[in-house]
């Protein structure tokens, strides 16, 4: 019998997954384990944080240290294991309620500093383990549980505010680029600072039945993928003819010092 | 031209000190190994992370100021999973915010230590509104422990012995510090480095394995700690965990998991709780009180005693767990217990809980943002007088 050699990254006694069938959130565990293979990290020094939500229970599959279970203080846990002992590579996975909602102070913290941790978004666009509420990710106008007569709330571009608030590596994919979305996810684990990348992703069960009408899967990647521009065809297109749009690529890669602490531990004095 | 900040005083300042209070906190808590402080800026607090951003970096400790008390909280439960003795400080509407954050610290059985300086509300006048926040915040199952020093000296000693506490029993401990006391500058000594003891967790000594239990604590009730990052691959999650960690929903489990996390402390209030007697041998009254207000009962005993009533002061070093032993020997000796503090009434529901019947019981409560007058308490003396 030949054993999937992703197995090894999951946690023994740790399947079956509690992922509704073609939920975005198996597919970027897939990613991260993939990433990881490739690179060859050692998972002895990864620790792996995830909130609360549908995403922040990628972690808790991942065979490495866990934290998990409080909503959006990730990367106040990551600020606090990286500072204490800077050698251990964090990641979080969050969803974007977790990411930009109630975590979204902390997000822009965490990208003003620089801090040295890769955080994965999946956005599926709603909070979907409370039942599919409107999140500040989601499209203007569309139904929700909380939003019956159309969202009235324009949403969050995550990439673009990470970008603004100084995370050093920006990235946005779909499952309809695993590839894109596998490498990005190696650059931004290999990245010295703010990593960030972003999985626009299927929730059928909530997002899918009640914005588009359909709980088919596949029926919501389409619909993702047809809303799916990339960053050169962006560039043409003026704001207005952008909105809606997910726009797809690597949008920052650059580098500058990480965060070790509010006081400077060197004193730099002019001559 | 760059020089580096680290011409250290050395972590324990031994010798004698005319000191501010939130410095002598920050002093016991560096006496005590703390290496990482997040907290976010409050009055009245803020000279402890003021004196830690300048001690820290002096000892290759770590200082954070957060965005926020929530951002600071959570910092310290990383830090302390990786192997940090970590603190924050906060004043009361800081210490609303940073409940969430204990929350998780008592669940994954994080130790750390929170100075919460109380206030009344917004302003920084004195009081100690927060004494039942300080055991009933946090949502879920749990005990916390929390020391109420009554002078600067205590202040230091009772941060040293919070951390060893948090160690000791993998859990939060709280120093309860009032206005009163954090703004006062008082006499005190810091002991020779090697004649303070220091307690650190235990580590867990079998190597990583598929089979390794991180939650299974006999027989003691408190788990040994496996470092972040050394290959045992905990989960440390807030829901209901079985002995392996995983997130269980066996009724079992929850009931095992929420017995031993608040049996590690109920269990073990001997070692944790004391108290301290002022004039006690043949009081017939008795002052329960805790932090500053230990100041004025003592003076009101006295004062007292000048008219010839036999008043005694049994000053409570930890308010929780409450410790009920000493509450009820006292409930036995004398023909009433006066209940003091500096709220509304509050810990006094306590004391007549645990009293039960075995004396009167009376109160000497009030929340005007002012220390009790011994003139005020001698009333309450004088009415429950016989």
């Amino acid at each position: 019998m030949t054993i999937n050699p992703m197995r090894k990254y999951v946690r023994p006694h740790g399947l079956p997954h509690f992922f509704c069938p073609g939920c975005g959130a198996g597919q970027v565990l897939q990613y991260f384990t993939r990433a990881a293979h490739e690179l060859s990290l050692n998972l002895d020094n990864i620790v792996a944080i995830g909130g609360v939500g549908c995403a922040a229970r990628i972690p808790i599959y991942l065979n490495v240290d866990v934290l998990h279970g409080v909503h959006g203080r990730t990367l106040a846990w990551a600020m606090g294991i990286k500072l204490a002992k800077p050698e251990l590579k964090v990641v979080v996975f969050a969803g974007d309620g977790d990411a930009v909602s109630i975590g979204g102070n902390h997000f822009i913290h965490a990208a003003r500093r620089n801090l040295d941790v890769t955080m994965i978004v999946v956005n599926n666009l709603n909070f979907a383990m409370t039942g599919g509420q409107v999140a500040p990710t989601t499209p203007y106008s569309s139904v929700t549980t909380t939003t019956p007569y159309g969202s009235g709330e324009p949403p969050f571009d995550i990439c673009r505010l990470a970008e603004t608030a100084g995370a050093t590596y920006v990235a946005r994919w779909t499952p309809n680029k695993p590839l894109q979305a596998i490498r990005s996810i190696k650059t931004a684990l290999s990245h010295k600072g703010f990593s960030v990348v972003e999985i626009v992703a299927q929730c059928p069960t909530h997002f899918g039945r009640y914005a588009i009408g359909s709980g088919n899967p596949a029926d919501l990647l389409k619909w993702i993928d047809e809303r799916s521009i990339t960053k050169v065809q962006a560039e043409s297109l003026d704001p207005s003819e952008r909105e809606g749009k997910f726009v797809l690529g690597e949008f920052v890669n650059t580098e500058r010092p990480v965060y070790r602490g509010t006081t400077r531990y060197e004193v730099e004095r002019a001559e | 031209m760059t020089d580096t900040r680290t011409e250290s005083r050395g972590r324990v300042l031994t010798g004698v000190h005319f000191m501010l209070g939130n410095y002598a906190v920050a002093e016991g808590a560096l006496a005590a190994g703390c290496d990482f402080f997040a907290g976010y800026p409050i009055t009245p607090a803020n000279e402890i992370s003021e004196r830690m951003s300048q001690r820290l970096p002096e000892v290759g400790g770590v200082f954070v100021q957060g965005e926020d008390e929530l951002a600071s909280i959570y910092a310290l439960a990383g830090a302390s999973l990786a192997g940090a003795k970590a603190m924050t400080a906060t004043a009361s509407a800081g210490f609303n915010y940073m409940q969430e954050g204990l929350g998780y610290c008592y669940a994954v059985e994080a130790p750390v230590v929170v100075v919460d300086v109380q206030r009344c509300r917004g302003e920084n006048f004195a009081s100690q509104a927060d004494v039942m926040q300080m055991r009933w915040g946090a949502s879920g199952d749990y005990e916390a422990i929390v020391l109420a020093p009554s002078s600067v000296q205590e202040l230091f000693d009772y941060a040293i012995r919070a951390f060893n506490l948090a160690e000791k029993y993998r859990s939060p401990v709280i120093v309860m510090s009032e206005t009163t006391l954090a703004l006062m500058r008082e006499r005190i000594l810091i002991p020779p480095a090697d004649a303070i003891p220091i307690v650190n967790r235990r580590k867990v000594t079998q190597p990583p394995s598929p089979e390794f239990l991180p939650y299974k604590a006999e027989p003691s009730g408190t788990p040994d700690w496996a470092p972040l990052g050394s290959g045992y691959n905990v989960i440390y999650s807030l829901n209901p965990h079985d002995e392996r960690g995983r997130i269980d929903w066996d009724p079992n489990v929850f009931e095992g998991l929420y017995k031993r996390i608040t049996g590690k402390i109920r269990d073990n209030r001997k070692d944790i709780c004391f108290t301290e007697s002022f004039h006690m041998d043949d009081a017939q009254i008795a002052l329960v009180t805790y932090g500053s207000e230990v100041r004025p009962a003592i003076d009101a005993a006295e004062l007292a005693r000048d008219k010839g009533i036999k008043v005694g002061v049994l000053k409570l070093g930890t308010v929780w767990p409450v410790p009920e032993d000493e509450i009820r020997e006292v409930a036995g000796q004398v023909d009433a217990i006066i209940s003091v503090e500096m709220n509304m009434g509050k810990y006094a529901g306590e004391v007549e809980r645990v009293v039960g019947g075995r004396c009167r019981t009376f109160r000497a409560t009030k929340n005007r943002g002012l220390i009790h007058s011994p003139d005020e308490i001698l009333a309450v003396i004088e009415e429950a007088r016989r």
